[in-house]
């Protein structure tokens, strides 16, 4: 019937080999400075000296300010790095994240082939938010801080929230201060919450950013009179590992 | 406007009455003589009163009718509506199966409103961008609204098919309710509903041969899932296609079983990855008759009563059995010492995908060395070159890829000389989809930008519709596309080009250009612009992260009252700033949707 959504003739199909995007060495473009920028791209391939180094790390932080950098994640320029950092895009590869996740699934059954690959794979997760229909899923491997993570979350859900939830210059650093979360717990504010690999749900900014994308099953923003009890859990919880 | 269905004009002149209408002369191949209820009473019920035409124009839009019944087309129906208004009538009468490109670009009251009788809905929603997370939650394409006016206005309804559209449990429950004569479902890259949805089409729809859900977005909710397996029928069932490949919750096995021991129909069953090697064992010796099969995890699960591993020997001969068996796919773990089961059908394999597998090309070649008549094969390249030296090898129908039509392949790295190979190589393709995932890479050998590459394939590959391009990609390479791919469709666009020269360029060459989707490429208003002479006679034009302007959209606004231009992205911008992130414009003819969430904004 739906003849007219596939090909049914001969068709070869290659896909991802099991390393998914990962070995990019480029600066972050995407602006009309592209004579520049591709210049310092291609000799980003080679060797790094550092005047070139610390040009396409001006390079980048130009763009990051342009407004239409706004599916590049972010690219953080540390001239002190031998190599360029890699910069995270939303939706590239254009791969379905199911396949993503076959990928990794296949990767954590000990197949891969180079130890590294594992870790440029997907991690995703299913984010739910009080009150909107819809569950969504979010890649924590393509956001490298909380902060990031959080504008990513903001912009997923932008039509549900009532714009309390970090839109008024709240960066991610101060919400992450604790007083600043048990004060945003009393309101009505979001506050997102995780469930974690014991099942126990946390709120989001306890732990070291890495230990959280590893322990990270699942997300959950919460209203935030609903997420009052999870302070003190947090806390013990924390006491008992450390 | 001539294409599809969403870009014609709606005759509002008043609904013909005619007295030879109904099931008996509307029959065709895919349609059941003995449906439910004739359209005519319909219309009757619904108390429209229409001036009857003179009795030579009833018979001759009788005999109309019974000859445009044969038109399956939906092109060539098309053009058969726009002769006269008489042939306008009778098409719309005699149109069995509804097809609407893009949901926004027509009510459910005016698609319901011309094509009375129609019987099958094929209905598509979201843009394809919103796959790769770049549509926000919420956008829309509801099936909610159309399901409701179906339910009213298609008592007959039949058969639907949707494609990245939301649809809710309560959606499926009400079309479980609604039509006596469901048969197919079929569900693609949707979201929205979970295991009670699919309950209640299980247990309502008494008539269901085919539930094909293929990529969607299952909601799994530990509380919530329920054994939608076990509400089918307990007597025996005229399911044909059962696939539930993307349904992540575990189902229950023994009912599964059941179920296909009493579907004597059933020839394509596709399970998820729970199903293990060993359950799936037990379903093809309960159904050899299968024609495609999606196998499921292909490995053992380790049973909690320590029973023994199923032994290859055992699943041969299941395979074996299997004699009709053209369609192979699945393989979400494949342990590799059950691939040689596979052996004895794939002589008779038309198509295999093995894109969830790992396999490795010393896996690969017994395999695919007896795969002499398979016509469509994914796969990953975890084969290498050395497993598709094989795979050339073997399948004529794919062999020294002269007969080859699509090919989508990932790399990290390719040159020019491989691509213009493909196109000399590859004359007969239709579908080019190469996607370098390093940003802006350049030949990898030459250092040059791809565009002759692409540039060999636009102009070799003459029946080509669907070009996806990536690489470092110039101007120049938008100038060869819109000076050969003068039958693209079809074009997909990322990070490429200098400037709007490669926006107008193809704007103004490709005259059969239907869907532009283009990300992160500096393009901006004077490109965009070009494109208004075009903009009518295209389903839509996607552009995410490239130069646009408020201004410019607005003005594309303003000179086409009758596209529908939306505008969204980022909440946290200036708001000085002028700069669209995100576009999505289409014609439509009923204007701007009513269902707009807070962050679009329509101009």
């Amino acid at each position: 019937m739906a003849s007219g959504l596939r090909m049914e003739e001969t068709e070869l199909r290659l896909g991802l080999p099991g390393g998914g995007g990962g070995g990019e060495a480029e600066g972050v473009k995407n602006s009309g400075k592209r004579g520049f920028v591709e210049i310092v791209d291609l000799k980003l391939q080679l060797q790094t000296p550092v005047g070139v180094q610390e040009a396409a790390a001006e390079a980048a932080e130009k763009v990051r300010r342009s407004p239409n950098h706004d599916s590049i994640v972010s690219c953080g320029s540390d001239p002190e790095k031998p190599s360029p950092p890699k910069a995270q895009v939303v939706g590239w590869p254009p791969v379905r994240s199911f396949r993503k996740n076959i990928l990794s699934v296949h990767s954590d059954k000990g197949r891969k082939e180079e130890g590294e690959k594992s870790s440029s794979l997907a991690a995703l997760v299913k984010v739910s938010m009080d009150g909107a229909p819809y569950l969504r899923k979010v890649d924590l491997k393509t956001h490298r801080s909380y902060q990031e993570l959080f504008m990513a979350l903001q912009k997923m859900f932008s039509s549900f929230t009532t714009g309390d939830y970090g839109s008024q210059g709240m960066s991610g650093r101060e919400f992450m201060n604790e007083r600043k979360v048990k004060d945003v717990l009393h309101g009505s504010e979001y506050v997102p919450t995780y469930e974690d690999k014991d099942g126990d749900w946390m709120l989001v900014g306890d732990v070291p950013w890495e230990m959280f994308v590893a322990s990270c099953k699942r997300l959950s923003i919460m209203k935030g009179s609903e997420a009052i009890g999870l302070a003190p859990r947090a806390m013990e919880k924390c006491k008992n590992k450390c | 406007m001539t294409e599809d269905c969403d870009g014609e004009e709606q005759d509002e002149e008043t609904r013909r009455w005619s007295p030879g209408q109904g099931s008996s002369s509307s029959s065709r191949g895919g349609g059941s003589g003995a449906s439910a209820s004739s359209p005519l009473k319909t219309r009757c019920v619904r108390g429209r009163v229409d001036q009857p035409p003179p009795f030579s124009g009833l018979v001759l839009e009788n005999v109309l009718e019974n000859v445009l019944q044969f038109l399956a087309c939906r092109r060539d129906r098309n053009a058969a509506s726009l002769v006269c208004r008489s042939w306008y009538r009778a098409e719309a009468r005699t149109r069995l199966e509804l097809f609407i490109g893009n949901c926004y670009a027509v009510s459910p009251a005016r698609a319901l409103g011309r094509f009375r009788c129609a019987r099958a809905l094929v209905l598509k929603g979201r843009p394809r961008f919103a796959d790769f997370n770049l549509v926000p939650v919420g956008w829309g394409a509801r099936f909610s609204p159309w399901v409701a006016s179906m339910a009213v206005a298609y008592p007959w309804l039949e058969r639907v098919c949707l494609k990245r559209m939301t649809v809710t449990d309560a959606d499926l429950a009400l079309l479980a309710r609604s039509f006596s004569s469901f048969r197919d479902l079929t569900l693609i890259c949707c979201d929205g509903f979970g295991t009670p949805g699919l309950a209640a089409v299980a247990e309502l729809c008494r008539n269901l041969r085919v539930l094909d859900l293929i990529e969607n977005d299952v909601e799994d909710e530990d509380e919530e899932v329920v054994d939608w397996i076990s509400r089918f029928p307990e007597t025996a069932t005229c399911l044909e296609s059962l696939s539930f490949e993307c349904v992540n919750c575990p189902v229950n096995f023994a009912a599964l079983e059941a179920l296909v021991a009493r579907s004597p129909s059933l020839r394509r069953l596709r399970v998820n990855q729970h199903v293990s090697v060993g359950q799936l064992r037990c379903l093809m010796v309960r159904a050899p008759q299968l024609t495609h099969l999606g196998t499921g995890s292909f490995e053992t699960v380790p049973a909690a009563d320590g029973a023994a591993e199923l032994d290859v020997a055992e699943l041969e001969s299941a395979f074996v059995a299997s004699k009709s068996l053209v369609c192979l796919s699945g393989f979400r773990m494949v342990a590799p010492e059950y691939l040689p089961a596979i052996y004895p059908v794939c002589a008779g394999l038309v198509s295999l995908n093995l894109s969830y597998a790992t396999t490795t090309a010393e896996q690969l070649k017994p395999v695919i060395l007896q795969c002499h008549n398979l016509r469509t094969f994914w796969v990953l390249d975890t084969v290498g070159d050395e497993g598709l030296r094989a795979v050339a090898k073997t399948c004529k129908h794919l062999q020294g890829c002269q007969r080859l039509r699509s090919i989508l392949y990932f790399c990290q790295r390719m040159t020019n000389a491989a691509v213009v190979t493909m196109s000399k190589n590859c004359q007969d393709l239709v579908v080019f989809r190469l996607c370098i995932m390093g940003r802006h890479r350049p030949d990898h050998i030459t250092g040059e930008p791809m565009d002759e590459g692409f540039g060999a394939i636009v102009m070799n590959c003459k029946k080509l519709t669907r070009l996806a391009v990536s690489g470092l990609l110039t101007d120049k390479v938008f100038e060869y596309i819109a000076k050969y791919g003068k039958l693209v469709r079809t074009l997909s666009v990322a990070f490429a080009g200098n400037s709007d020269l490669s926006l107008r360029y193809v704007l103004e060459g490709c005259h059969k250009l239907q869907k532009l989707e283009i990300r992160d490429s500096p393009f901006g208003d004077a490109g965009l612009l070009s494109g208004i002479h075009h903009y009518y006679n295209m389903r839509f034009l996607w552009m995410n992260s490239c130069k646009l302007s408020l201004r410019g959209c607005k003005e594309v606004a303003q000179r086409l009252p009758r596209l529908v231009v939306e505008v969204f992205g980022d909440q946290n911008k200036d708001l000085d700033s002028d700069a669209v992130e995100k576009l999505y414009l289409y014609r439509s003819l009923v204007g701007p949707r009513d269902d707009v969430p807070s962050f679009v904004k329509i101009l």
